[in-house]
Formats: structure tokens, sequence, C-alpha cells
């Protein structure tokens, strides 16, 4: 992966996309292979000495805490940062989502899908990744939503965060990455970039429905 | 209540009342007492031995129902082996105030007002170690076998008193000096209050309860679950132990017996009617269970069907506990315990009320 870009995962359902981040950001330990992070191993580290080194995941399903309020929910995002600089993440995560502002107040379980996505970005962004893990985040939104939350994930990437997007939507995905990798039952069986793998097909047989 | 979020289901108003009575109504009750009893240093004694016995318990009950929240309510841990920790604390201190000669240069007076508090604390740090020991490995455990592997350590306490020879096995520890008077137990029992309060509404109990909320995603934010799991355990243990020192020297007289499954199973009632996840909730129910079984003594042999009745009762209509996760409101104190954030964010030109209205 290169640095700034938006870097797509695309593959069937059991092909190992979750997997995938949640062995970068520690939550499974890998049985082989090595995860490397500008040089360093992180293969072995666990995920709070992850996310202390930039990377940070927006779970699939979303995964807020439901009894606390958006701004409780926020707040643990930035859970390692110390002093009060994470209030100008704060502040731009309030930029991003203004609807979470106005529900800053409310438990998160009462939101909607598609506010607990973005709860569950802004969530993310509080720790200031380098790196962001994005899995699964148009998984049961409405078709509008969607494409509201991809033009988000572009402007986050804009603003400078690397993000790795795993998606059952390829044509989503693909639409805002640059590059891509497609994964078969744990295998990478082809990659390139966005472009290159639109054109491709294999790609827009089996993924796109083309 | 203009502090309170809307959150769809509007709360009738005579309960909302109610909350933001209860905890002034508590405390003018609490100073009340306080200046009853003291009067008795003048001479008058208002307060029979009886009454005093029960506040006594209810303090201890306060101290462990509070502790055991920690655990259960805030952290989400399904701990059922709360007696096993407070029998460690209560064999612990107990054994040092026997075994502590007589210091030399102070009057005996003197000295059990100095040496209490070190046998307390010494006590709360055994059963904090012990929280330690069994913590680490067994905290890997989700839900109901966590709640096993507590079931199973609270045993173990248990025959270990029962075997060993320095605790005197079934016999028990007799004679223990009666140092817990009314101040001794309110003192700790505010301390305790105090402090679990300050740990949950700071950023450690933030974790705690996003533990609870969701573990993976706790983890996903960078929150080292394990720490947090040993640590809230830790600390429950640590007051455990000093209640069950409290308790020592209130009973003067100590047995396995009183430290079995169904002590555990009644610390666990307290936490689970007064709310999950309410400290205050924990205080109410603590002082009500406390005082249930001697209100309903009248009743002779049919007590214990009643108040068993009752727990179902309630169970049945109010499941969530006496306050769910919500607090007695606490507006009063908001101004004083505002956190940090809120504070900053208001200064940010911010047009906004509290939120620290749940745990």
């Amino acid at each position: 992966m290169r640095k700034g870009e938006i870097v797509t995962l695309i593959g069937a359902n059991g092909a190992g996309k979750s997997t995938i981040l949640k062995t970068i950001s520690g939550l499974l330990q890998p049985r082989e292979g090595k995860v490397f992070l500008e040089g360093e191993e992180i293969s072995a580290l666990a995920p709070h000495q992850i996310v202390a080194r930039g990377i940070s995941q927006v779970p699939e399903g979303r995964r807020v805490f439901p009894e606390l309020s958006v701004l409780e929910n926020l707040v643990l995002g930035a859970y390692q940062r110390k002093g009060k600089e994470h209030l100008n993440e704060l502040e731009r995560v309030f930029e991003l989502f203004p609807r979470l502002k106005e529900r800053k107040n409310q438990p998160a379980g009462t939101l909607s899908g598609g506010e607990q996505q973005m709860l569950a970005i802004g969530r993310g962004l509080m720790a200031r990744p380098r790196l962001l893990l994005l899995d699964e985040p148009s998984m049961g939104l409405a078709p509008l939503l969607v494409k509201e939350i991809f033009a988000i994930i572009r402007e986050i990437n804009a603003a400078g965060t690397t993000i790795l997007l795993v998606e059952q939507n390829a044509h989503m995905a693909l639409s805002i990455a640059q590059s891509g990798y497609v994964l078969e039952t744990g295998e990478i069986v082809l990659s390139g970039s966005a472009a290159e793998l639109v054109r491709n097909e294999e790609v827009r047989k089996a993924y796109l429905g083309l | 209540m203009e502090t309170e979020t809307t959150t769809g289901l509007e709360k009738p108003e005579a309960v909302e009342k109610w909350r933001t009575h209860l905890l002034p109504a508590g405390l003018a009750i609490l100073v009340l007492l306080n200046l009853l009893i003291f009067m008795e240093h003048f001479g008058f004694d208002i307060v029979s031995r009886y009454y005093k016995g029960i506040l006594i318990l209810a303090f201890i009950n306060i101290i462990l129902a509070v502790s055991l929240n920690l655990i259960n309510g805030i952290t989400g841990l399904f701990s059922i082996g709360h007696a096993g920790f407070m029998a460690v604390g209560a064999y612990v201190s107990a054994l040092l105030t026997l075994n502590m000669g007589r210091w030399e240069l102070v009057s005996s007076q003197v000295q059990a007002v100095l040496q209490f508090p070190l046998v307390l604390l010494a006590g709360g740090l055994a059963a904090a170690l012990a929280g330690l020991v069994i913590g680490i490995p067994t905290l890997r455990l989700r839900g109901e076998y966590l709640a096993i592997a507590t079931l199973g350590f609270g045993e173990i306490i248990r025959v270990v008193a029962l075997n060993l020879n320095i605790t005197r096995g079934a016999r028990g520890i007799p004679s223990i000096p009666n140092y817990t008077n009314f101040w001794w137990a309110q003192l700790f029992a505010v301390l305790t209050v105090v402090i679990i309060w300050n740990i949950v509404h700071s950023n450690h109990g933030r974790a705690m309860v996003a533990i609870r909320e969701d573990e993976i995603a706790a983890e996903a934010m960078g929150i080292n679950t394990t720490y947090y799991k040993v640590l809230s355990f830790t600390i429950g243990a640590f007051f455990a132990g000093v209640a069950g020192g409290l308790l020592a020297h209130h009973l003067t007289f100590i047995s396995p017996k009183g430290f079995d499954v169904l002590k555990s199973i009644e610390i666990l009632l307290m936490v689970v009617l007064g709310g999950l996840g309410s400290i205050t909730g924990s205080v109410i129910a603590a002082i009500v269970l406390t005082a249930l079984p001697e209100v309903l003594r009248f009743l002779q042999a049919y007590r214990m069907v009643i108040y068993a009745g009752t727990l179902v009762v309630l169970m049945i209509f109010r499941p969530q506990g006496f306050f769910g996760r919500a607090e007695v409101n606490l507006a009063f104190f908001k101004s004083l315990f505002r956190s940090r954030v809120e504070e900053e964010m208001k200064s940010r030109s911010e047009e906004r009320g509290g939120n620290g209205g749940s745990a």
C-alpha cells in the first residue's frame, strides 16, 4: 500500500477480506506471514499497541457503544490520545458529519444505521490514524446513504489519511479507490489500479454484475 | 430536567421528580442521622444499639454492592464470587488485629483508632491480591463461563478457610474486638462511593464501560481490555476486602459459613436490584435490602417468603432494577463534577447542558 491512497479489497463472502483487516489491527493473530507498517513488523502486537502506531479500525457492523452518547463514543475513539488535542478532531468529525453534532447527547443505539456508520467512522478518525481500516461501511445501508458515506470516505482520504477499504459493493469501492486487490478463498487472485480492475472481464462478471 | 436528552422514550414525570428529590433527601437523612448519633456524646442515646447495628450493616452492604457494581455493572464482568474477596479481607484483618501486640507508646484506645484503618487496608490489599491472581487467568472467560469460574473461586476460599489451622476451620474466629462503629462504617462507605464514582467518571471508567458495551469495539479503539478488566476486578476485590474487615470487627466472630455462595448472591441481588451500572442504585438497593428483612420481622416465619416474593415481583415489573443504568438525578453535583471534555466543549462556544446523566 502506498501512503495517501485508498486501497480496496474486494471478494465474495468468506474470501478473507475482514480476516485480513482484523489481522492488521491485531484482533486476530496471523497463523503465518507478517504484517509491516512502514518497515516495522507489527504482527505480534496487541490491538492497543497497533492503535498507538496509527492504525485504527472501523469494525464490520459498526459496533458503536449503544448505551453511550454519541459524544462519549467519539471521545472513546480518541482514547489513547492525551490532553485536549483530540478536541480539534472532534470539531473535524462534526464538520464531516453534522448529523452527529445534532445528536451528540443521544445514546448511539438510538441512531439510524447510517448515522451509526457515520459515528463508527468518526470514532475511528478520532484516533487521528495514519491508516484507517474500513470494514464494509456500506453494509445494510440504503443506496443513497452509501453514496453519502463514500463521498465522505473520499473526503477523509483527500485530507491525507490512507484508507484500506473492505467492501462487498465492489462497484462503489472501485469508484473511489486508486488501487485494489481481489481476494478468493484467502488468496489474492488479482491486483492492480482501480481503473484496470473495473475494466477486467472477470471482475466485471463476478463482482460488478456486468 | 433540561439536562436529559430526548431518547425517544419519554419517562413519566413522576419518576423523574422522584429521582431528582431522592439524593438531597438521602443526604438530609444522613446528616440528621449523624447529628442524632453524635448526640450520644452529650448523653442522649437516641438511636438504639439495634438500629445502629442495622445502619452499620447497611454501610457495609453499600461498600459491597458498589464495589461489585464496578465489576458487574460498569465493566460487564459477571462475577459471583464477591463473598470470597470479602472472606479474604475479613480473615486477614481479623487475624492481624488479634495478633498485633500492644503498642507501648499509646493508650489502647488510641492504638485501636490507629490500627483499625491499617488492618482494614491490609485486608483490602490481600483481597485485591487475590483478585489479581484469580483475575488474570479467568478474565479471558466471558459471560456465564466467568460466572462459574468466580463461583468456584468463592468456594475455594471458603473451603480453604474451613481447612486451615490459622483460620480455625468451622469453629471460626471468635472475640474479634468490636472496632467497627457507625463512624468507621460511614467513613469507609462514603470513601468507597466517592472513589468508585470518580473511577467510573474518569477516562478509565469510560474504558470499562466501553468493554461492557462491546469488547471487540473497545479493543479496536485501542483500549487494553485485559488490563482494564483485571483493574476493575482488583479494585472491586479491594473494597470487598475492606467491607469484610468491617464486618469481622462488627460481628466480632467470623466463620466460613458467613462467606458462602448465598452471601455472594445477596450482594449480586443488591446490584441487580439497584440497576447494573447505577452506583446510586446500588447504594439505595443496599439500604433497602438491609432494612427489608428487619422491617418484615413482625411476619416471623413468613418473613423470608415475603422477602423473596418481593424480589420476584420487582424483577418481573422492573427487570432493569430501580434505576437501570441511570443515576439518581445529580443536577446539583453536575456543576462540581462536570467532565473536562464538556468544560472544554462549552468554552468552545457551545450551547448545551450536561451529559453525565448515565454511567
